[in-house]
């Protein structure tokens, strides 16, 4: 009898555990529909700037499908859908969502595409862009992150990423030419392997940070005939001469 | 009666406090960051105010155990500066995230309430002195301020000597040392429970010594380097400039190169990595077999002044790593002269590093100098071709603002206009910095160039002026007369070579300037552009303070406007919160939360005064209020500014900093010990007022004849400088030392009861002044903090508490 009232016990627990992660995962989703709409009115705020007044529908299906709060700590999940950085340990962070969303946006990535990653992090951004593109290979170079990284972007099932943990400096020479290349670990300097290794036609951003937050981004494009630009964004709406605009 | 006072331990255990507060300080900006080390030590200092409230609510019961209460908070004093800063390093605080996350305001409270209590116990011992008994309160105040005299002067040689972690505990064994003498000048009995007492107290001490190691904070650019595989750090070196980690990553390499030109082939050599404080990262270079490995020193904006003409005479102000003196070697200069304030750098690129770094420093026409920069512009004779500034500050503290605390005096007006003097004719001042967008420090550099250009007299500033951009840096060049043609054209193929973009040479076209590195609209540009044509209105219409830092207000990295800050805070969700200057927020938010913890320790102690009748409170609580508070903020106020008005006199702000410290605080003593035999002869009132009578006199004396001593002493040798600073400092500080110690000694001749609570009053009034002082000088100039102090002084001449019968 009490063998009995264990074995329901223990399968209402289990019924109750499972209807409340499927419960969970329902939640957010919702939050992750919410954080892309705040985004989404966010871009079209900064569109002076960035020259983008709404994302591409291939971004956005990538910002809503990616689930952010598998790539965060555990106890920061309740805040995985808001649009702020979070620590993900290591003195590392996962990148403000618009960050994420406008720096992949304005790769104006193709589904053919090979995208190189230099600073896995969590893998968040790369899970973003193989929604997008056909191969990403990203590299990382504190051992722990990117074994972590590695092992979180199989367990979600993403086929199309390569990791490797090292030096980004040189890039990753056996699968260049890339369509597009994001370096978000950025130096004080664009490493010329890189550079070399970005396809004519293809284009690279690099967000300079300090610290917590991303001051700007520099995007570089190279055109048909290989010659290099570049452009520096501010994400930010943030004229600095008042009544110009 | 009370027995003979316990002068010698309360001497040492203020010297002990003092150092403990200059060493939390170092510690934190090692673990944390200098602003959040600055507000944390701050706010614990209240524990002088909370000393005040606790002893005025328990005072008659601790009297009564005088002995042991003494002595018994002298022992906890030393237990609890290693333990609470132990403790205090297992909270993970992370300042970065304080306006996402509320928890950290939690453990912020909790860092306070840690950090408070070694104050507390401190100033608990102290105020007991002063209520034991009140006509020897001259002489206890006296023992307090010649006591953190020699502990400011003490802590400084234990920097040099120790790193910081390991002066923690020399700080707890000087207390437990202090209660040792305390127990004997108080003509206590061993017993075996003191000596077990002791022993314990002793053994704790060595133990928590033991695993006092720091915990940097995991975001510093020092814990995020030693995070990839094969990176260690090779050396270490502690002084009190700061602590230097010499870091090696051979599967890494470091390729530290600010601002390289994409058109740069030529990958640096090995490197090591400096970091100061665990932070701002400079690089040792090796040298190379061949010099044209050096070429990547070429492509950065830095080396425009090579191109512009062909100097043979080259001063490089922050020599760091030896990174500027390479590109000098590489572009051929004759004669290099360089200036490195820090002696461990200058140490590790001469000596430990020579061999690595190819011994640049005993090459025949390099010439190293270990000085502050601009002191040893001022005391040189020297006229160059060049004089270099590149990089004299790192990225992260630039560009997040964690510098708008710190006074500079780098790029000041004044400091523009010394460097002007020591080029030959035709010759370039270069100053490269951090490129921040919106643009910054560039606009304010390119602004007090004009100013100085215009103070010179110099007709047409616009022909001396060229200013570029890459990525991430930008260099200014300052020419001593007009840029040339051929000049002009060597920018333009400078510039394009390496996609470099011009902002400014006169004549330029908007279509010139935005052509590389392209900007939604050529801000930079239309900067420098209004900056000539509308100053003023350019000035108060941008959204970022960009007026040129003087040596009156010489914070060149403000930036901050109250009109951006709600903007600012709405653009957080796009990433907006980058443009915040934590250094000044920091500020107000310790200056908010001093007055609130100060307001509550104040009137803590009246529930009391109105609750027991017996108390005898002679004199009106207002005017002590009034009277304590004045002397705290003038004491502090004034400190503050002759320490600034100093720094530019004597050569090296940390000797500044030592001598008018300590020569105030000892001179302080001197007038406290002096003014018990005036006060006894003339009264307690009339000896106060004869002391701010002197305070006023000397501080206008100064204000108006600071500047010709300063001229007339400025090239004699440095023991003769800080001779006679000491011999200025002595009368204004001797005069300090007398309204607070008989301020106290009336007290507690009509008002005993008070006494706790005006040291209480005085110790809030510190706090709040040492924070205040700064937003003063921010945004009116270290003359309006001290027109201030005199005012704060002239109040408490009119306030003195004199009993209401008399």
């Amino acid at each position: 009898m009490r063998r009995n009232y264990l074995g329901l016990t223990l399968v209402f627990l289990l019924g109750s555990t499972l209807l409340h992660s499927g419960m969970i995962e329902k939640q957010y989703d919702k939050a992750r529909k919410g954080m892309v709409k705040i985004i989404e009115e966010e871009v079209d705020d900064t569109e002076w700037h960035t020259g983008r007044p709404k994302l591409a529908k291939a971004t956005i299906n990538a910002m809503e499908s990616v689930k952010r709060h598998e790539f965060v700590p555990l106890s920061s999940r309740l805040n995985a859908y808001e649009n702020r950085p979070l620590s993900i340990g290591y003195g590392q962070t996962i990148s403000q969502p618009y960050i994420v969303a406008i720096m992949t946006d304005l790769l104006d990535l193709k589904h053919s595409d090979r995208v190189l990653e230099i600073g896995t992090g969590s893998g968040y951004q790369a899970a973003v862009l193989a929604e997008i593109v056909k191969e990403v290979y990203t590299i990382e170079v504190i051992r722990e992150l990117g074994i972590s990284a590695a092992a979180r972007l199989e367990k979600l099932g993403y086929k199309n990423i390569n990791t490797r943990i090292g030096d980004g400096y040189y890039g990753w020479e056996e699968h260049a030419p890339y369509d597009a290349i994001i370096v978000t670990a950025a130096a004080g300097n664009i490493p010329p392997p890189l550079i070399k290794q970005l396809r004519p036609g293809g284009k690279m951003i690099i967000p300079v940070k300090s610290y917590f937050y991303v001051q700007h981004l520099i995007l570089v494009s190279k055109d048909e005939r290989g010659t290099v630009s570049t452009r520096q964004i501010m994400p930010v709406i943030f004229v600095p001469l008042t009544g110009q605009h | 009666m009370p027995g003979s006072l316990p002068y010698l331990s309360i001497a040492l255990i203020s010297a002990s406090a003092l150092a403990y507060e200059i060493l939390l300080m170092k510690l934190f900006s090692i673990i944390q960051w200098h602003h959040f080390a600055y507000m944390i030590i701050s706010l614990a200092l209240l524990g002088y105010g909370a000393s005040g409230t606790f002893l005025s609510l328990f005072r008659e019961r601790l009297q009564s155990y005088f002995p042991y209460a003494y002595i018994g908070n002298i022992i906890l004093f030393g237990l609890s500066s290693i333990f609470c800063f132990i403790a205090a390093q297992q909270i993970p605080f992370n300042p970065l995230e304080i306006l996402w996350d509320m928890k950290q305001l939690f453990w912020m409270f909790g860092l306070y309430l840690l950090l408070t209590l070694p104050f507390f116990f401190a100033a608990n011992a102290i105020g007991l002195a002063f209520i034991y008994d009140k006509t020897a309160i001259s002489g206890v105040y006296a023992a307090d301020l010649l006591g953190a005299g020699l502990g400011s002067l003490g802590i400084l040689g234990l920097l040099y000597l120790f790193f910081p972690a390991s002066i923690l505990q020399f700080i707890a064994l000087a207390a437990l040392f202090a209660a040792l003498i305390g127990f004997k000048e108080l003509s206590l009995k061993p017993n075996t429970g003191a000596v077990l007492l002791f022993v314990l107290s002793f053994l704790a001490v060595v133990l928590l010594g033991r695993v006092s190691t720091l915990h940097m904070n995991e975001y510093k650019d020092l814990s995020q380097t030693l995070r990839i595989t094969g990176t260690q750090i090779v050396e270490e070196r502690s002084s009190p400039l700061g602590m230097l980690s010499v870091v090696e990553s051979p599967e890494v390499p470091f390729r530290y190169v600010p601002g390289l030109s994409m058109a740069s082939v030529v990958e640096p050599p090995q490197q090591l990595g400096v970091f100061t404080n665990g932070d701002g990262m400079s690089a040792i270079t090796k040298y190379p077999d061949k010099m044209e490995q050096l070429g990547y020193l070429d492509y950065q904006t830095s080396a425009l002044a090579y191109h512009l003409g062909d100097p043979d005479k080259v001063l490089i102000l922050g020599a760091g790593g030896g990174s500027e003196i390479l590109q000098a070697l590489y572009h051929k200069t004759k004669v290099i002269d360089a200036v490195e304030i820090d002696p461990q750098m200058v140490d590790l690129v001469g000596k430990k590093y020579a061999g690595f770094a190819g011994n640049i420093y005993a090459m025949e026409h390099v010439t190293i100098h270990t000085a502050e920069a601009r002191a040893y512009v001022a005391s040189s004779a020297q006229k160059y071709d060049l004089i270099q500034m590149a990089m004299v500050d790192s990225f992260g503290a630039s560009s997040a603002g964690l510098q708008s605390l710190s006074e500079n005096y780098l790029y000041t007006v004044e400091a523009l206009q010394l460097y002007l003097r020591h080029l030959k004719p035709e010759g370039y001042l270069s100053v490269t910095r951090w490129l921040k967008l919106p643009p910054r420090d560039t606009l304010k550099l390119f602004a007090t160039a004009i100013t100085v250009l215009e103070k010179n007299g110099v007709e047409e500033p616009q022909k001396h002026l060229v200013l570029i951009r890459g990525l991430q840096t930008s260099t200014l060049i300052i020419k001593n007369g007009v840029f040339s043609s051929v000049e002009i054209e060597n920018l333009s193929h400078f510039c394009d070579e390496r996609f470099f973009d011009i902002v400014y040479y006169d004549g330029l076209e908007m279509s010139e300037s935005n052509r590389y590195n392209i900007l939604d609209k050529p801000y930079f540009f239309q900067g420098t552009q209004a900056l000539f044509e509308n100053r003023e209105q350019y000035f108060s219409d941008y959204k970022f303070d960009i007026r040129p830092a003087t040596d009156d207000r010489p914070y060149f990295y403000h930036f901050f406007k109250w009109e951006t800050l709600y903007e600012i805070f709405a653009l957080r969700g796009t990433g907006g919160l980058h443009l915040l200057e934590w250094g000044y927020l920091v500020l107000l938010a310790s200056l908010l939360q001093a007055i609130i913890a100060s307001i509550v320790l104040i009137l803590l102690p009246m529930i009391r005064f109105r609750k027991a009748e017996k108390i005898t409170i002679a004199t009106s609580k207002k005017r002590v209020l009034l009277y304590f508070f004045a002397l705290g903020f003038g004491f502090l106020f004034l400190e503050i500014y002759f320490i600034q008005r100093f720094i530019l006199f004597l050569s090296h702000p940390l000797y500044t900093v030592a001598v008018v410290l300590s020569a105030f605080l000892i001179f302080a003593g001197l007038g406290s010990r002096y003014s018990k035999r005036l006060g006894t002869l003339k009264g307690y009132r009339k000896s106060a007022r004869y002391g701010i009578f002197g305070i006023l006199i000397f501080g206008l004396l100064y204000v108006v004849m600071l500047d010709h001593i300063f001229g007339f002493l400025l090239t004699q040798k440095e023991l003769i400088k800080i001779a006679a600073s000491v011999v200025l400092i002595a009368p204004l500080a001797f005069a300090m030392g007398m309204p607070f110690a008989m301020g106290l000694s009336e007290l507690g001749r009509h008002s005993e009861s008070l006494i706790p609570w005006a040291w209480g009053v005085n110790g809030c009034a510190s706090v709040i002044s040492a924070v205040a002082a700064t937003l003063v000088a921010i945004h009116f100039g270290f003359t309006a903090v001290m027109a201030m102090a005199l005012l704060f002084y002239l109040s408490a001449y009119f306030s003195f508490p004199e009993s209401l019968s008399d």
